[in-house]
């Protein structure tokens, strides 16, 4: 007991959150770029242009079958091979935008499989060319519809993070590591809270995605 | 490219192995605790639903490299030795459970249940009912998910590479530090990842097309 309380003192709580904060901060704009590159890439993928959604399926299916942990080793330590250095932050920015990219593209890929036919052909018949039909009939449909898996990869998302430790990006299990590594009594307060901090910013994401669904559904 | 292949051919291999041992154990032994908890989570007292509810969306919600580390540091302090094998591996099973729990439980439902009704009514004991009408047509259902979650089995193993596991990623690592060719020999990794992988994963679709269908 008195091992939690020495763990927990405010110095170290204040550093968890400093991490915690890098963690949301990199998950956040990792999600906001692989949300575009993803719709982009999904719809690349629907709308089978001859040879050009091919391609783009077979790099969707190539990245999606790859560890998210070799793309970090690649962007870290093998592109500085052929000259492209990047520093810690936007090396598991791009890391992590390359892998959920490809994530998200089969969702909304599917996604878009959904919405029935009969809708894309009444807006052309409407005088709606396909781009125009596409992004204000079908795909505000299709992303009603999967915000459930959407929300689930933006978890897996966050959880994934962790793995950039390894490049010693300074979030929340970099920084838990850390802790104990200076104490070995901290070991079991440091990972409780790890457990309990990834399961908030996860589980309030699982609960806002359920409540949305209802809402929208 | 092709140097860092031939010259380290025989360490890959045996990283490659490793990883698809991994795999096969985390598969294995999540499919027997998955079930348990789904089992669980469709139990008649609220309670027993409770501890499967529980169980799984704690485990879902936290990441692979929390819980794998947690083995592989805390276990060795007040437990006993265990290397890092057994505590990926381990580790692997554990989160890999939650997401088979969902599935199997998901495919138990999926199945009517007039099905169990009729098996009852026809003098079966709940698990004679369970193990003889309802797994059986629930495995239809859970079959295809099951391959995709090896598929993320052998791309969640390289998490080995942080506890010293002998696995592919771990051996690429070594081999990336020892020449200075980072480049060609994570290329490589890659390319044997995706040699397990991806006809893994076209089988899949094929096949949940044409399960689907039937």
């Amino acid at each position: 007991m008195q091992n939690f309380i020495n763990a927990y003192s405010a110095v170290n709580l204040s550093y968890l959150m400093r991490g915690l904060w890098v963690t949301v901060e990199v998950s956040v704009v990792s999600i906001f770029f692989s949300f575009i590159i993803g719709t982009l890439l999904g719809v690349a993928r629907y709308v089978k242009i001859k040879y050009f959604s091919a391609i783009v399926g077979f790099i969707i299916d190539l990245i999606r079958n790859l560890p998210l942990l070799l793309i970090l080793f690649f962007t870290y330590f093998a592109l500085p091979n052929i000259g492209i250095r990047l520093s810690v932050i936007p090396a598991s920015i791009i890391a992590m935008t390359v892998f959920e990219s490809a994530m998200l593209a089969e969702i909304i890929r599917s996604g878009i499989g959904a919405v029935p036919i009969g809708q894309m052909e009444a807006a052309r018949s409407n005088g709606m060319t396909y781009s125009q039909a596409m992004i204000q009939i079908i795909l505000p449909q299709a992303f009603k519809k999967m915000i459930p898996p959407l929300v689930s990869q933006f978890i897996s998302l966050v959880k994934d993070t962790s793995l950039a430790t390894i490049i010693l990006l300074p979030e929340l299990t970099q920084h838990a590591q850390i802790i104990y590594g200076q104490n070995v009594n901290y070991t079991i307060p440091m990972f409780a809270a790890l457990a309990l901090l990834y399961f908030i910013v996860n589980y309030a994401l699982s609960v806002a995605s359920h409540v949305i669904d209802r809402r929208l559904n | 490219m092709i140097n860092i292949l031939t010259n380290n051919f025989g360490t890959l291999i045996s990283g490659l192995g490793y990883t698809l041992l991994s795999s096969i154990i985390a598969l294995v032994a999540s499919l027997i605790i998955g079930t348990v908890f789904a089992l669980l989570e469709i139990s008649h007292k609220k309670w027993v639903r409770v501890i499967g509810k529980a169980y799984v969306e704690f485990i879902r919600n936290i990441p692979l490299l929390v819980i794998t580390m947690a083995f592989y540091v805390i276990v060795p302090q007040f437990v006993m030795q265990m290397d890092g094998f057994t505590a990926g591996t381990i580790g692997l099973t554990i989160y890999t459970s939650a997401f088979i729990a969902e599935t199997v439980r998901a495919g138990i439902q999926a199945v009517p249940a007039g099905q169990m009704e009729g098996a009852r009514s026809n003098g079966l004991s709940y698990t004679q009912a369970m193990v003889h009408i309802v797994f059986p047509q629930a495995i239809k259902i859970v079959v295809p998910s099951l391959g995709n979650q090896f598929i993320n089995l052998v791309k969640n193993s390289s998490i080995l590479a942080f506890v010293a596991g002998f696995d592919l990623m771990y051996q690429g690592k070594i081999i990336a530090a020892t020449t200075f060719n980072t480049f060609d020999t994570y290329l490589v990794v890659g390319v044997l990842y995706l040699v397990v992988t991806m006809p893994m994963s076209y089988a899949m679709r094929y096949l949940e097309k044409h399960w689907s269908r039937a």
